[in-house]
């Protein structure tokens, strides 16, 4: 690799960079196709307890998200130009304030005023 | 002549999502910069999203008498619904590929299959939304009701306004060939679409799963 980096590959590099892109997609698909499956197979076929359904789905949905950002949208811990991954990471510590305060003071109120509206 | 070593190091990478590398690196600085200002706006989206799931989860007791998740929801269409945009996500990463190695022919045929994908998506969510229509599951009829019309449909608005952008990107390619504006085009719809998969994993362990448990 050249510093500017526009040193051109050779045909045998090529394919073999193609063919581990097109791998890269495939494990992404394979992996995301399992996690999406567990949860649904679980919640349909199984009587486990309600907690542990709704733990293992919110466990398979975080790790999926984890799978789409690595293999399809390549956000990885490798240096980047630009601060891909401190962006995500600063939207999500936004939302984790936004939603859990909304569900904290909500869910608060309900329980002190309104108990007809918890689920 | 010093032998390369087989295994190259990875390249840095320049922006979000798949970078077409030395073959179109005479274009690279401006696609940097727009596929990097397309990923923040598609970071302030996800905060729409996040916040109207939040909302909608502070709506489950609110059903008003109306019906609930269980009486709504179909877990065969949502699985089928969910398999198609994850297929779509896959056919689009396969589209970029070919994009990267200037295979025009496979690149099309790549995108019209995850275009197809995605207007099967957005029949079956609509035929969902008929059923539940006709279960008397309308927006006006409860609180929890609003909440789910205003989060599952922006998101089908969101797959349809990328069809749409898809559709024309195809036409640019067919009048101007596969010049630099389509290809950021490409790539910018790329994370728009695998984006909109991301969501979905959201709304359908939220949403579908988490209401029918």
């Amino acid at each position: 690799m050249s510093a500017s980096g526009v040193e051109q590959d050779s045909a045998a590099q090529r394919a073999q960079k193609k063919a581990r892109e097109q791998r890269s997609y495939l494990w992404g698909f394979g992996l995301a196709l399992v996690l999406t499956l567990i949860p649904f197979a679980m919640l349909a076929f199984t009587a486990v307890e309600r907690m542990t359904l709704w733990l293992t789905i919110g466990a398979c949905a975080l790790i999926q998200v984890v799978v789409h950002l690595r293999f399809f949208l390549h956000i990885t811990l490798d240096r980047s130009k630009r601060e891909d991954l401190l962006l995500i990471l600063f939207t999500v510590l936004i939302l984790i304030i936004l939603c859990g305060g909304t569900l904290w003071i909500l869910f608060d109120l309900y329980q002190r005023m309104l108990p007809d509206m918890m689920p | 002549m010093s032998q390369r070593p087989l295994a190259l190091p990875r390249p840095q990478a320049r922006h979000p999502g798949l970078n077409l590398g030395a073959d179109h690196a005479h274009e690279a600085d401006s696609r940097e910069e727009m596929v990097f200002g397309f990923w923040v706006f598609m970071m302030s989206d996800l905060i729409i999203f996040g916040l109207l799931m939040a909302t909608y989860v502070t709506m489950l007791g609110g059903t008003a008498g109306g019906p609930g998740p269980k009486a709504l929801f179909e877990l065969k269409s949502v699985l089928i619904q969910t398999m198609l945009l994850l297929v779509s996500s896959a056919t689009f990463g396969m589209a970029s590929i070919a994009l990267k190695y200037q295979e025009k022919r496979r690149l099309v045929m790549w995108l019209l299959i995850t275009l197809a994908l995605g207007f099967a998506f957005l029949f079956f969510e609509l035929r969902d939304f008929h059923t539940m229509f006709e279960k008397g599951g309308v927006p006006s009829r409860s609180g929890y009701l609003s909440a789910f019309f205003s989060l599952v449909p922006l998101h089908g608005l969101h797959v349809a306004g990328a069809s749409v952008w898809l559709v024309a990107l195809l036409g640019q390619m067919a009048v101007h060939g596969l010049d630099a504006p389509v290809k950021t085009g490409i790539l910018r719809l790329g994370i728009l679409w695998h984006f909109l998969d991301i969501v979905w994993i959201g709304i359908f362990s939220l949403v579908y799963l988490g209401g029918l448990s």
